[in-house]
This record gives structure tokens, C-alpha cells and sequence, in this order.
């Protein structure tokens, strides 16, 4: 099997239908995404609120219900598979999510919470292997086996993101799907975890898909990175390679608003930059032709996909870079 | 235009209360942006409401210090009674607009309530004045703003609407508590800017409350670092980002992650003291790399750097007093 095939989406279309005071509205949250994740890599998404890259995530083991397109792991057709198959497959794709105070069950002791997906699978012989297996995996995300008996209430922030990575990793899977997994913490916090899951990465050779609206953790992480703008990539390259040319306009916006630690580049008066437009109101042809300093006639008619720019590798959909 | 002395602020009963935010103090002159910057329990948000006069009851309350608006102390005073006495003029806002905002009436009425309040002006004459606040926060499109109900606002129209009514009484500081923390990028850069614009056009004061240093460095003058309920540091911005003296300021730069740089980060051992943690030193001893003995025995002295730079700490950085 070659690298290319371990997990390709293409042309993932996902959408929502929304009641918004008595009127039915279709919410096209994902519009389209051809992504493919390498065997080891580390592939981020990055983009602002309602961009669609949590759908994205979701859609990928069904907890969003993709509409279009084709998810392929290992040759395996994510979107067909049938219940028992689907419910192998999320062992070997786990998500880690972001709100670590929502995705802990309050009433459930840690070591319950890591074991879930081993107990409803039946994958532990016996109950000391259990606990063994419970106690190491708590150990791996840097906790003492003894946090397996307390509960959620009794544990910071960072502690209960540590608790939902073991959990997604005792399976020993293939694939984390992180969605936004520091973006609920303080820096010094944020620091610690996006360290740890550099360390699993490497010893469990784990591949990874890292979704975030934060660049910079992006940049920390990620080997390549996915732009996503309104429901569709606007840019795709080596993570370095965007960070340092960003070519999108709106990769270019995105970079040159991102706060830098830096006094020297002040903000000194208004800037205008405009508004994602509604989503139930997606502008034909370019969804950033709105805001887009280089927009012309063909944007406003033609939606651009997602082209081969420069010699590089770089994939940008825009009809004027 | 605003200054907090020795500002402390406790919870609980009487017989036991433990402070919270200890011996804070600090000021902003007219036209100055303050940024008080920490991370969750540092007390900054604590003493914004301690200085609008907005503690909720029971709560903590402010157990000693003086918080001087426009030269007149106003520590005791609650907020009618402030404009009373014809002290200075404060408004703030905050990181969630929507909480604010009345979600049943319409976006031009809520405006114009606040001017009507603060200028005892009514019919034409308020309504030019929401015209005018409007054009000052740069909301496009002001029939169709003025006509919209808050949810059919986005995030970042909103925060311009809480900024216009804050506007409305001409306020001479202007507490900002996240005020972008729960925006997009490309919106809160937007934000960021106009209240940049707004206190070097009407000479308005700002305390600017946010965890994030980048937005820090871009947008204030003066900076003060909370941890653990006191001002850690304060400087220059220049110089707090040239030369950090406090080991908890250069330890928060460093495990920032940066877009330009792929290394192993190094964060901050431990965890930040829940607040009310009673220390006889100094509250980030036990995660400090420079740290000893006597930092856990005594509170550490507040060291002049320099002109403009204090910093509480037995052994800042660069001191050549380093252990």
C-alpha cells in the first residue's frame, strides 16, 4: 500500500439543516475537502470560527453526517461502513476534544472514563490487565496511576486534557483527530500539552490530523497545514513554507492579524478588514471576494478550486496569485 | 486619571477571609493604554470590577487600598453615587457582548437608552448623538445596525455596539476586561484598532485586561503582569518585551508558542496557586527556576529597574543579583 492511500478525503461535502425562527435553513458547513493525511504526519487546519474544520473532524469518523465525497482509511470507505465496522475503525481514529470540562463524564472516575473504549469493545481479559493497562496509559500522558480513582471536579484544566488524550490513545490507534485540544487552556498550561502530544506523536508514531484556529500552535505542530475558509481549503503546503509566503489573501489577512509578541509592530489606528458573510448567505463564485483586496470579475462568477501555484507544492484556490 | 493604590480584595466571612487580589497598584494617565495581562485566577478581572465598582454582593470585597478616579477617591463609593459626586467618568466592557446586550430589543433603542441616560437628551437630539457614536465605532450601514435585534449581529458588530454605548457617557477610562478574546483573529485585529483609535482621538484613558501577550505588545503603552493576585511587574511596553525582569514574565514569553520556530516549548512547571492561596514568600516561588530559600520565606521586595519598571522579586533577571 502506498503512503498516499493511508487516509484521503475527497470531496467531502458535509452540511446542517438549521431551524432559525420557524424558517428551515441548509448550513453548508463543509464544501467540498480533498485532504489527504500521510502515514506519521501531522496535518494542521487552521481557520477561523464556522470555517468548517471542526466538520471536518467530525465527518471523518461519522459524528457528522457528510452528505458527498468519500473518506478512504487504508482502503477502507469510512462513509460506507456498517456499524460494526464503523465502530472498529473509530479504535484506530480516535478524537481528542477541545473542552475538557464538557467531554468528561462528571459522574465517571477517571480510569472509567480511559477505559471506555476498551470496556465496550471487550478488548481486556482481565480485570488486572484492565487495571494495568489503565495505570500505564495515565502514565504516558504524565499522570500518576492513582488519578485513575478521582473524578473529574478534582482535576485543572491541563489534567483533564491529559485524561481525554489517554483515553483517545488506549486503543493504541492509528489516527488522533485533535480538535482545538488546547485552546481551553492558559499558555503555560498549553505549553505543557502541545509538548506532550509531540513526545506521543513520536513514540506511538501516531498521525495526526490538528485542528485550531491558533497559527501559532499550528505552526508549533503540524507538518503541513489545510487553510480553511468558508467550507473549502483556500491553501495548502509544508506548514513552514505557508507560515513564511503565505499566498491566499486570506492566508496573508490571517497571518498579518495573528497578535505578535512583538512592541515594535504596533497597531496604531483602525483597520478594515471586513466580515466572513453569513453562512446561510455564501456569495456565489469566491466566498472571500467580499473582503478581497485582489478580487475582480471572475470571482464574483467562478468559485476558484484549489490549484497547483509556484513549483513548490503549494495548492492555492484563488484566481489571482 | 486613574489610580489604584494597595488595592485588596478578599472573600469570605469575616473571621477567615483570605485576599485575593493583595496590594495592588498602578496608573494611567489621559490618553494611556494600561494592559493588565495574567492567566485564569491572576485577579485581573477582579480588580476591573473592583475599580467600576462592580464586586457582586455577597462576593469579595475590597478589604483596603484607594482607587482614585480623576483625583477623587472613589474606593467607597458605588457607582451612583460616583456620578454624583461628580467623579470621573468610567465604562467598560467585556468578552462576551451578547451577556450584555438585551436580546429583545433593538440594537438603535438600547444605544440611544444609554445617551438618553448620560445626556438627559431625548427624540432628535439622542438620536444624532447614536448617529455620531455609531460613525465613531465605525459601524457601516447605520439604518440597518440601528433596526437589528443583537443575535442578527456578528460577533464583532456587537462588541462595537457595547463600545458605542460605553461611548455614551464620554468616559475618561475606559476598562476593556477580553474584550476580543472570544473573536476571530481577522475581527479582534479589527477591534483592537479602534479602540486604539478612539483613545488617541478623545484623549480617553484605557486598562486593556487580557491573557494574551501578543495583543499586549501590539496594543498597549504600559504594561502590569498579574500571578497569584498581585502586580508581578509593570514596565514600558518596549522594555517589559526587551528586558523582562520577573522569572514568571520571561517564563510566560518563552512557552508562548511561535508561528516561526518548531522546538519543544518549555512550559511553566506546575500549576498557577488557586486564588486565596496563603504564601509567606513569594506566589510563584514554587515554580520558579530561580528560586530560593528566602523566596519562599518572605514576600520578595518591589526592585526599581528602573525609571519606569518595578518588578517584586528578590532576584530579578538581569540584575547581575541573579542566584
Amino acid at each position: 500500500m502506498s503512503q498516499q492511500d493511508f487516509l484521503e478525503l475527497r470531496d467531502l461535502r458535509t452540511a446542517f439543516d438549521v431551524t432559525r425562527f420557524g424558517r428551515r435553513l441548509r448550513l453548508q458547513a463543509v464544501d467540498g475537502v480533498s485532504l489527504s493525511l500521510d502515514e506519521g504526519e501531522v496535518l494542521g487546519i487552521v481557520g477561523e470560527s464556522g470555517c468548517g474544520k471542526t466538520t471536518v473532524g467530525r465527518s471523518i469518523i461519522r459524528l457528522a453526517p457528510a452528505q458527498g465525497g468519500s473518506v478512504v482509511f487504508k482502503g477502507i470507505d469510512v462513509l460506507a461502513a456498517r456499524a460494526a465496522s464503523l465502530r472498529e475503525l473509530r479504535l484506530r481514529i480516535r478524537m481528542v476534544f477541545q473542552d475538557p470540562y464538557a467531554s468528561l463524564n462528571p459522574r465517571r472516575s477517571i480510569g472509567d472514563s480511559v477505559a471506555e473504549a476498551g470496556d465496550i469493545n471487550g478488548t481486556f481479559p482481565s480485570r488486572a490487565d484492565r487495571t494495568g493497562r489503565i495505570a500505564e496509559t495515565l502514565s504516558s500522558v504524565g499522570l500518576d496511576p492513582s488519578y485513575a480513582d478521582r473524578y473529574p471536579h478534582e482535576l485543572s484544566g491541563g489534567q483533564r486534557q491529559r485524561v481525554g488524550i489517554a483515553r483517545a490513545i488506549l486503543p493504541a490507534p492509528e489516527v488522533i483527530i485533535a480538535d482545538e485540544p488546547v485552546s481551553a487552556l492558559d499558555v503555560s498550561v498549553q505549553a505543557q500539552v502541545l509538548n506532550l502530544m509531540m513526545d506521543l506523536r513520536e513514540q506511538l508514531k501516531l498521525s495526526m490530523l490538528f485542528i485550531s484556529h491558533d497559527i501559532s500552535v499550528i505552526g508549533q505542530i503540524s507538518d503541513r497545514v489545510a487553510v480553511m475558509y468558508m467550507g473549502r481549503v483556500v491553501e495548502l503546503d509544508a506548514t513552514r513554507a505557508v507560515l513564511d509566503s503565505p499566498v491566499h489573501p486570506y492566508t496573508r489577512a490571517l497571518m498579518n492579524a495573528v497578535p505578535k509578541p512583538d512592541p515594535s509592530r504596533r497597531i496604531a489606528g483602525a483597520i478594515e478588514l471586513g466580515e466572513p458573510p453569513s453562512q446561510f448567505d455564501r456569495p456565489v463564485g469566491c466566498a472571500y471576494r467580499p473582503r478581497c483586496p485582489l478580487a475582480s470579475g471572475r470571482c464574483a462568477t467562478e468559485a476558484p478550486e484549489l490549484r497547483p501555484v509556484g513549483q513548490h507544492g503549494r495548492r492555492v484556490a484563488c484566481h489571482n496569485v | 486619571m486613574l489610580a489604584v493604590r494597595d488595592l485588596t480584595i478578599c472573600v469570605g466571612p469575616a473571621a477567615k477571609a483570605v485576599d485575593i487580589v493583595s496590594a495592588v497598584t498602578f496608573s494611567i494617565d489621559k490618553g494611556e493604554v494600561l494592559g493588565l495581562v495574567g492567566e485564569s485566577g491572576s485577579g485581573k478581572s477582579l480588580t476591573s470590577l473592583a475599580i467600576m465598582g462592580l464586586l457582586p454582593t455577597p462576593g469579595p470585597r475590597v478589604r483596603a487600598g484607594r482607587i482614585e478616579l480623576d483625583g477623587s477617591d472613589v474606593t467607597a463609593l458605588q457607582p451612583w453615587q460616583r456620578v454624583e459626586a461628580g467623579a470621573g467618568r468610567l465604562a467598560m466592557i467585556f468578552q462576551e457582548p451578547m451577556t450584555s446586550l438585551n436580546p429583545v430589543l433593538r440594537i438603535g433603542d438600547q444605544i440611544e437608552e444609554a445617551v438618553r441616560v448620560h445626556d438627559g437628551t431625548s427624540g432628535r437630539l439622542a438620536r444624532e448623538r447614536v448617529r455620531e457614536l455609531l460613525d465613531m465605532v465605525r459601524i457601516p450601514d447605520a439604518a440597518v445596525q440601528l433596526a437589528a435585534f443583537p443575535h442578527q449581529l456578528s460577533g464583532g458588530m456587537r462588541q462595537r455596539v457595547m463600545i458605542a454605548i460605553a461611548l455614551a457617557c464620554r468616559p475618561q477610562v475606559l476598562i476593556a476586561d477580553e474584550p476580543t478574546t472570544a473573536l476571530d483573529v481577522t475581527i479582534q485585529v479589527q477591534i483592537l484598532g479602534l479602540l486604539r483609535e478612539l483613545c488617541d482621538r478623545l484623549d480617553m484613558a484605557m486598562l486593556f485586561i487580557t491573557h494574551d501577550l501578543g495583543v499586549i505588545a501590539q496594543l498597549v503603552d504600559r504594561v502590569a503582569v498579574m500571578y497569584g493576585g498581585r502586580v508581578v511587574e509593570a514596565a514600558d511596553v518596549g522594555e517589559l518585551f526587551g528586558a523582562p525582569s520577573h522569572h514568571y514574565t520571561r517564563a510566560l514569553m518563552d512557552c508562548m508558542p511561535a508561528p516561526s520556530r518548531q522546538r519543544r516549548l518549555r512550559p511553566i512547571p506546575g500549576q498557577a496557586p488557586r486564588p486565596g492561596t496563603i504564601t509567606a514568600g513569594c506566589v510563584f516561588a514554587p515554580r520558579c527556576v530561580a528560586a530560593r530559600d528566602v523566596c519562599r520565606e518572605a514576600l520578595p521586595p518591589q526592585i526599581r529597574i528602573s525609571e519606569r519598571h518595578e518588578a517584586l522579586c528578590a532576584f530579578p533577571l538581569g540584575s547581575g543579583r541573579s542566584p
